[in-house]
């Protein structure tokens, strides 16, 4: 199997401006930022919910307090063989009871990573109300979920791959959409 | 870097690199312990077999709690309600058990190696919870992690470890453990309890047998004490008046070590025998996080055992 890469879906400053504007929509939809809490599903959506966090520390000036969710002891899907997976820890400094939370993730895909999480949010507390934040929402859902903010929808079919590369982690910043050969 | 673990019989044959790996592994499980909801539903459908042949609580109650919060269900062979006693083969209970499709067996004997017979003859995972004078491959582990908590690290570290070395299986993981850490390690206690050839247990292993406590606490930053075992105390006899006097982990004896010197002790621990209580109960005293992460380094070891695992280019998203 070979991985082929197709097009590139954003670029560097597409990355940003998005992050800018689905910062502002959740203030926005927030009504304020007061009881509002980020957590980033490792490992992408860790830098994302940073960023996001930051630029809201720009607009208005309010510290939005961020956490980071690890899933895997919460996976469905941990049968599909191979390499066992690399645990990591969660690091949610907060209390999550009635908390206002925004899940940050980069891809939503078939929505399992979400059920995941929202298992893993609700082992710490009881929030107020859940929202899910994604860069990229590709389709292809398998669970009744859905994100309250989205930064770009692309068709895709099953055999592509969305590719979201961040600094922190890939050492470069794009979205690529990329394709299994056979 | 992700490692596969068929078996944990011991710590000998484990790299520095894997006995790490466990450590980092057992981190996602610390934090588990101090959540309001403890139970994950990750080892929902599994079985995990404890099978005690020989007497233990607190072992025991340790990985039934870590099989519990990971959503196992468990089987429960204790000794003195096992057929052993009506003449069963070890091999024979074993089987039965593992007729009753298990996804591993966690085991303690009194016999040494008899984990290790096991593992040759089912085709299951084996972890060892104890096995004669051999190994106690968890609670080594156990102990690390709360080192290195402590600590930051395992690296060079002067480590002393007093009472019955002989009989002692928690010694002797722990000596390999600390030895892959470059630890220099004292063993200290009467004579008879602590043989010349623990001195070369491991090849490249810095152990050093000293008979006065006073010399063995010098400079050290970790001091374990190890539970005697009153049954001992007869062969040859030992009275317990002469083992406190000499042996004791008191406050004074205690100053000789680092400032701010580890003491741990693996349990069952008795007050003004092996350990003052003022030691037990003071400010260097590990002994309650030792139990603490114990849970979690099972916990880590039942999750990478038994746990099906899955494939993925991401390692953090395999279906998204």
């Amino acid at each position: 199997m070979r991985i082929v890469e197709k097009n590139q879906l954003m670029t560097a400053t597409e990355i940003d401006r998005t992050i800018q504007r689905l910062a502002a929509e959740i203030v926005e939809k927030s009504g304020g930022t007061s009881n509002l809490a980020l957590i980033g599903i490792r490992r992408r959506g860790v830098p994302l919910s940073q960023r996001i966090a930051q630029s809201m520390r720009g607009n208005g000036g309010v510290s939005v307090p961020v956490g980071t969710l690890d899933i895997t002891l919460y996976r469905d899907d941990l049968s599909k063989v191979a390499a066992h997976p690399v645990l990591q820890s969660s690091e949610i400094p907060f209390t999550v009871d009635d908390k206002d939370i925004v899940l940050v993730d980069d891809v939503l895909y078939t929505g399992r990573t979400i059920r995941a999480a929202m298992n893993g949010l609700f082992d710490l507390g009881r929030p107020k109300r859940v929202r899910l934040c994604v860069l990229i929402d590709r389709g292809h859902r398998e669970m009744p979920i859905e994100a309250s903010f989205v930064g770009r929808n692309v068709q895709t079919s099953d055999a592509e791959i969305v590719e979201v590369r961040l600094n922190e982690i890939d050492h470069e910043e794009r979205v690529m959409l990329v394709e299994r050969v056979d | 870097m992700p490692f596969r673990f068929g078996h944990m019989l011991g710590i000998e044959a484990l790299s520095a690199e894997e006995i790490l790996f466990l450590l980092d592994q057992s981190k996602p499980f610390q934090e588990i312990q101090r959540h309001p909801l403890k139970k994950l539903a990750t080892l929902r459908g599994k079985t995990v077999a404890l099978a005690f042949f020989e007497n233990s609580t607190r072992t025991r109650i340790s990985f039934a709690t870590a099989a519990s919060r990971l959503g196992a269900d468990q089987m429960n062979l204790q000794a003195e309600a096992s057929s052993l006693k009506k003449g069963e083969s070890l091999l024979d209970t074993v089987r039965t058990l593992d007729a009753m499709r298990p996804d591993c067996i966690v085991m303690r004997h009194s016999s040494s190696g008899a984990p290790d017979f096991v593992a040759r003859n089912l085709d299951l995972p084996v972890i060892n919870a104890g096995d004669g004078t051999h190994e106690h491959p968890t609670q080594a582990l156990l102990d690390a992690l709360t080192i290195r908590d402590k600590r930051g690290t395992l690296n060079g570290l002067n480590v002393t470890i007093l009472g019955d070395i002989l009989h002692s299986r928690v010694a002797r993981s722990n000596i390999h453990l600390l030895s892959k850490f470059g630890c220099r390690i004292t063993v200290c206690g009467p004579p008879m309890w602590v043989p010349r050839e623990i001195e070369c247990i491991a090849p490249g292993a810095a152990v050093r047998r000293v008979i006065r406590i006073e010399e063995a606490l010098e400079g050290a930053d970790v001091v374990m004490t190890l539970r005697v075992q009153q049954e001992r105390m007869h062969e040859p006899s030992l009275a317990a008046e002469e083992y406190v006097l000499q042996y004791q982990l008191t406050p004074e004896r205690l100053q000789l070590a680092k400032p701010d010197a580890l003491v741990l002790h693996p349990g069952p621990m008795i007050r003004g025998l092996e350990i003052d209580p003022a030691v037990a109960d003071g400010p260097q005293s590990c002994v309650l996080e030792q139990v603490t992460n114990g849970v979690a380094v099972r916990m880590a070891i039942l999750f990478l055992m038994v746990a099906d695992t899955f494939s993925e280019r991401d390692s953090s998203h395999a279906a998204d």
